[in-house]
């Protein structure tokens, strides 16, 4: 096995006292590195983005405006496409990954879900990039010449929901926006409810089958309420990954700078607009920092989410 | 509590013969057609998602296939009409995440190593370690990309394929430190107890007996952070740039294949965009690939 360990020699005595103090601090400085990288990347946002908010202060974030001419900048606007393609995406993907995950656990044999839930988490790791290429080529034709003109002429005419459903079929936009992110963060919240699925104890399901109740019951009223906390906590993963995707919602969100009722509308996010105007604005410009602010807001928006996801899966873990 | 009673009542309600339950009852024909139509829609959901899939998969076989010829991978990025290839840009992204991986690696290692092992003198420190580490691994990538714009791209006056590693580097880490931890975790107390009674010190025991237990597991981890960075285009666009010429030097902008797709897919120029579904299938081919022999690998190793 391990000859160094097997051999005493006279040296390890001295060796090994060093050795280990040098080893802890090796590892204690590369865990510092980790601090140091959230740390610094909040701090750097923050001291980028110190022009606009010394600027517009406060009311950068209500504000509509997003005007490199006159030089006035808000980031109401993508703030606004940031939230609501996340939350589309959201209600689209909750549904999608319970039922997938309900049929991996309770449905499918062993066998099978292995092989499908292999397929699912695939597309997890299907680069964002393609999602975009996909959903520009694929989703955005189908929406804007099938799924907005009859949505707009069916649902668009109900009263109280009907301006979401209103407007010009672009195929681009909010909804399209979501429905990529949808696709994009299933696999994540599947993958967290069938792990909470699987790591439930057998008993508890065998005992409610035995007392007859069917399997949606089971699901119902035995799984879900054990399982709760970890599964807001799943979404919860799954609505920071979406806030603060970048490239395939580029493609289909439709940049516009635009705050609206309708669905169709295009939209945009902060994570597209940085990617798509940050090369054309000078360091130490205006436009510059308030990018670096609409990113600082990016940052906490996401991260808030991301901490209230850790601290519920975290609850779960250390009750198990 | 509430689960319960209604367990209860359900048992009242459904008298249970042969395993399956019988009953006639209306309230019973309700409970199976509740339960038919969950059923149904699960499998709706799964199938629809595989569908997104395999949709996903198609198209970028169909528009990328016919590109897949040799003078894509000999000839570099040219202007429209002058059949140009991929050339540099496949290289370039093996040289950057190749960097990233060797700089995030070793990184994600001692951190993960540093999570498992030392939980009994700092366990407060660790604790916010792992927190602020799962943050970092689903953090924007595109913050990640400003972040390293602003500390290397800034103070050194220029784009570089170095900057671009860097960032993505940023994104190895805290896969690798999640993996790690994960892996060293399962090695059994006795193997470290006997390493130790044998007179082994602390820092020997980790690498040559627990690392080296766990090295299947650690490698997995490392494997599938190259697969996740090698897809990633935001935090390339405002680091390494993108470069339409020949350039191996990490100091000089470089191209990748995310960042060309991504350049060439909005262009009005044919060829252009069937580059980009070439690059796109190539990159996808890659990386589901790494994914399926990682989990292959796995699923073997676990039996």
């Amino acid at each position: 096995m391990d000859r160094s360990a097997t051999s005493p020699s006279a040296l390890t005595g001295v060796v090994r006292g060093n050795g280990d103090a040098v080893f802890a601090a090796i590892v204690r400085c590369a865990a510092a590195l980790i601090l140091l990288g959230l740390g610094g990347m909040v701090a750097v946002m923050a001291w980028g983005a110190r022009g606009a908010f010394a600027t517009f202060g406060p009311a950068f974030i209500v504000d509509k405006a997003w005007n490199p001419v006159t030089q006035h900048f808000g980031a109401a606007a993508p703030v606004f496409g940031t939230l609501v393609t996340a939350l589309l995406a959201i209600a689209l993907a909750v549904p999608l990954a319970f039922g997938i995950a309900v049929w991996l656990t309770e449905i499918a044999s062993a066998r099978i879900a292995g092989v499908i839930g292999t397929l699912i988490q695939l597309l997890a790791a299907v680069p964002s990039i393609i999602f975009g290429m996909w959903g520009f080529a694929v989703l955005v034709p189908f929406m804007a010449h099938y799924v907005e003109p009859f949505a707009s002429h069916t649902l668009g005419r109900v009263p109280g929901i009907g301006p979401l459903f209103r407007g010009a079929p672009y195929g681009t936009g909010f909804l399209t926006g979501g429905m990529i992110l949808a696709v994009m963060i299933t696999p994540f919240i599947s993958a967290v409810m069938r792990d909470v699925f699987l790591s439930m104890p057998a008993v508890l399901k065998e005992s409610a089958y035995g007392l007859g109740m069917t399997r949606w019951e089971v699901v119902r009223r035995i799984i879900l309420p054990w399982s709760r906390t970890s599964v807001v906590g799943g979404i919860m993963l799954g609505l920071g990954r979406a806030l603060g995707e970048t490239m395939a919602i580029t493609f289909v969100i439709g940049n516009a700078n635009h705050i609206g009722w309708s669905l169709f509308s295009p939209g945009n996010t902060i994570a597209s607009l940085i990617a798509l105007e940050f090369p054309e604005s000078a360091m130490g410009s205006l436009k510059f920092s308030s990018l670096m602010a609409a990113g600082f807001l990016l940052m906490l928006i996401s991260l808030g989410t991301l901490v209230c996801s850790r601290l519920l899966l975290r609850t779960r873990a250390a009750g198990r | 509590m509430a689960g319960r009673e209604n367990a209860a009542a359900v048992a009242t309600s459904a008298p249970c013969a042969s395993g399956r339950w019988q009953g006639d009852s209306l309230s019973d024909m309700r409970r199976r057609m509740v339960d038919r139509v969950a059923t149904g829609l699960c499998w709706l959901a799964t199938i629809l998602v595989l569908l997104m899939l395999f949709s996903i998969l198609f198209v970028l076989v169909r528009n990328g296939l016919g590109g897949l010829r040799w003078v894509t991978f000999v000839h570099v990025t040219l202007p429209p009409g002058q059949g140009g290839g991929l050339a540099n840009a496949i290289v370039g992204s093996l040289i950057q995440t190749g960097l990233a991986v060797l700089i995030g690696a070793p990184v994600g290692l001692l951190v993960g190593i540093y999570l498992a092992e030392f939980t009994a003198t700092d366990g407060r420190f660790i604790n916010l370690v792992r927190f602020i580490s799962d943050l970092l691994l689903s953090a924007p990538s595109i913050l990640v990309g400003l972040f390293i714009y602003m500390i290397v791209v800034v103070p050194t006056g220029h784009f570089s394929g170095m900057a671009g590693a860097l960032a993505l580097s940023m994104l190895v880490v805290p896969v690798v430190v999640r993996t790690t931890e994960d892996m060293l975790r399962l090695v059994p107390l006795s193997m470290r107890e006997a390493a130790i009674a044998l007179g082994a010190p602390r820092w020997r025991v980790i690498l040559f007996v627990c690392l080296r237990a766990a090295r299947d597991g650690v490698a997995t981890g490392i494997l599938l952070a190259l697969a996740r960075v090698s897809g990633e285009t935001a935090p390339l666009l405002f680091t390494s740039l993108g470069n339409m010429n020949w350039s191996v030097s990490p100091a000089a902008p470089m191209a990748s294949l995310p960042v060309t797709i991504y350049q060439y897919a909005g262009a009005a120029y044919e060829d252009w965009t069937a580059l980009a579904w070439t690059g796109a299938l190539l990159i996808t081919a890659g990386i589901l690939m790494i994914n399926i022999t990682v989990r292959l690998g796995l699923g073997r190793n676990r039996k």
